[in-house]
């Protein structure tokens, strides 16, 4: 199942890129030639073995022996063998902390779609334009995305503390009143999370909107134009429909990020102070109730989980919103 | 009608349009002053945090304390060269230097290897073979990391680089592939029956043809499993236990945990950390945003 939706938004991206180009891209690749075809086999072999013998081993095993270890109550030395079947499971969905960061997850899922959406679209139809500087703007919006989670997350976490350089400006630009404990206060600490990954993450988005819109052809708006159309009517008629795909495919990685969120609550609330600031992921709970609880079973069982809960909502996203993009690519993709 | 569309559309507002091939010897335009003042605003507000770490390292603990949002006054330079002569520091910039390397080369090497047979040749296993990669891209590190934990201790490469340039190369592969195979898919035929007229076989020609055509698609390949593999936190958090193995993510929090009084301190070595993928940012960043611009358009 889960081979589909990633064959389907590339063969689509492929598809569109050979039609883009004007490329006469037959379906089919360059035929084989009859004689030589035990030399194909061979060459296949040896190019693609290593690959895939690599990503097997690490990717899609350690998935597999997830979804075994799930089933025990193990503490990661020597075999598993106490058989709990599905008592991981029950007890994980029955914990008001999972509860908690299911909670979290979607919360910061929603959040990141509708305040980085909108922003990074506008800010992308702003800055499409012919202006001094453009190549240097593209850059320096992208060097939060180029910082390491580790380095944003200890630079925030000190200029956010209650003695830090946020509540010091605050105080200097006379909004004293609007001093807080940025990171400890648990009505705040979820803003704070999705302020920092949208400072973080936005930059991404832009720079993705606006590849999406200089492949968008010139003589769509020259034409609209000469029909009378306004400067909105062609932003709402023109743009955000041809800019669709692009939005789609952003959708869809910013959601598969929140879903998998870690490195930055980890280094800015640790695993203990996230649960009561109210910032706590799935991984944050994964890792705290898995390694660092030495119980390596239920750890595996909550991979289990996020690996479903991801991947269910990837489909559903898939069938409802990406259905469009993908006309053909799931036959196509199978075959 | 004529006089509504004269409002926004003119020739100058086409050649804006247009985007910047087309007119390439023109003189440039100033745009209006509204774009500006946004884009800066935005500029300030992406970059004054980076800022505000850099500068702190330029500072003193007092300095921090009394006024925690001002500037180096006076710069002291103490914080920075105190980080610089620390063994910490080169030792971890070292790791994550082999880690970055090593994994990037695998990356690339392997990568484009199997998308060059997924892009040319013709088989039966061809559709599934790209699923497989494909897939990868559901199973992210994360996930994962606990039973990889598992494998990478089952096979004695816990606490060792190895132990995290293998998994870092395997995790890379689904990336890759999507950027290159079309990248590869895209040279033309004409070039390969060329190549077999003049009696050079499919091995000859991906070695003497493909490695050189695809060269931008392998370059943005590389920068992003470089800058992917320096920053990563969550593999070498689980298996590097000694300080000695730490890479600089680790180095920064072990660091900011242990000077936590000594703000200045962490601020310089944090700045010091993130200083190589910067450079490597901005001197590679056309072929990294165009790269994702190609990823995304086909």
């Amino acid at each position: 199942m889960s081979e589909t939706l990633g064959t389907d938004t590339a063969t689509d991206r492929q598809s569109q890129g050979a039609a883009r180009a004007g490329d006469a891209a037959t379906p089919s690749p360059p035929a084989v030639r009859r004689r030589g075809r035990g030399r194909m086999r061979l060459e296949i072999a040896a190019l693609s073995g290593p690959a895939i013998i690599v990503f097997v081993a690490f990717v899609i095993f350690p998935v597999v022996l997830a979804a075994y270890y799930g089933f025990y109550k193990w503490d990661g030395y020597g075999p598993a063998t106490d058989w709990v079947g599905l008592n991981n499971y029950r007890l994980i969905l029955t914990d008001p902390a999972f509860q908690d960061v299911l909670w979290h997850s979607f919360l910061i899922l929603v959040l990141s779609l509708v305040i980085q959406g909108p922003v990074a679209i506008g800010l992308a139809i702003l800055l499409n334009q012919r202006i001094r500087g453009r190549s240097l703007i593209r850059v320096l919006i992208f060097v939060p995305y180029i910082i390491s989670e580790v380095i944003v997350g200890t630079g925030w976490s000190l200029m956010l503390q209650s003695s830090g350089a946020m509540n010091d400006l605050l105080k200097h630009i006379g909004l004293g009143s609007l001093q807080h404990d940025w990171i400890a206060d648990p009505h705040l600490a979820l803003w704070t999370l999705m302020a920092i990954i949208s400072w973080k993450y936005i930059g991404f988005a832009v720079i993705l909107m606006l590849a999406g819109l200089q492949s968008i052809p010139d003589e769509l708006f020259e034409a609209a134009a000469i029909d009378g159309a306004s400067y909105w009517q062609i932003q709402r008629r023109i743009t955000l429909p041809l800019l669709g795909p692009t939005i789609r495919i952003w959708a869809f990685l910013s959601i598969i990020g929140s879903l998998q969120l870690f490195d930055l609550v980890y280094i800015i609330w640790g695993q203990y102070v996230a649960g009561t600031a109210g910032t706590s992921t799935m991984a944050i709970y994964m890792v705290a109730q898995g390694r660092s609880a030495g119980s390596y079973g239920y750890g595996s069982a909550v991979a289990v989980l996020m690996f479903l809960i991801s991947l269910t909502v990837a489909l559903i996203y898939q069938r409802l919103v990406l259905r469009r993009d993908l006309r053909g690519a799931i036959t196509e993709g199978a075959s | 009608m004529s006089a509504r569309t004269e409002a926004w559309y003119s020739p100058a507002r086409s050649r804006a349009l247009r985007g910047r091939r087309r007119d390439k010897g023109k003189p440039e335009k100033w745009g209006s002053p509204l774009v500006y003042f946004v884009a800066l605003l935005f500029i300030a507000v992406c970059v004054a945090p980076v800022l505000y770490i850099v500068l702190g390292g330029f500072r003193t603990n007092a300095q921090i304390t009394t006024s925690p949002a001002g500037l180096p006054d006076p710069w002291v330079t103490t914080n920075y060269s105190n980080v610089l002569k620390s063994n910490t520091f080169w030792g971890e910039f070292a790791n994550s230097l082999i880690v970055g390397v090593a994994s990037t080369i695998g990356i690339v090497v392997l990568g484009l290897m199997v998308s060059f047979v997924i892009a040319r040749y013709d088989f039966k296993f061809k559709g599934a073979m790209y699923s497989l990669f494909a897939a990868g891209l559901m199973f992210p590190l994360v996930i994962a990391i606990t039973p990889l934990y598992i494998v990478i201790k089952d096979i004695g490469l816990e606490d060792s680089l190895a132990g995290v340039i293998v998994p870092e190369i395997a995790f890379g592969l689904p990336t890759t592939v999507i950027i290159l195979v079309p990248f590869l898919r895209a040279i033309p035929r004409e070039i390969e029956e060329a190549a077999t007229i003049d009696g050079t076989s499919r091995l000859g020609f991906f070695f003497r043809m493909v490695m050189p055509l695809s060269l931008p698609g392998v370059v943005t390949v590389g920068i992003l499993a470089f800058i992917g593999s320096w920053n990563n936190y969550v593999l070498p958090l689980y298996i590097l236990n000694t300080d000695t193995n730490f890479t600089l993510p680790l180095g920064v929090q072990q660091f900011s945990s242990q000077y936590s009084q000594d703000t200045a301190k962490v601020l310089a070595f944090t700045s010091l950390a993130m200083l190589p993928a910067l450079i490597f940012f901005s001197i590679f960043q056309k072929r990294i945003v165009g790269g994702l611009t190609g990823a995304v358009k086909g």
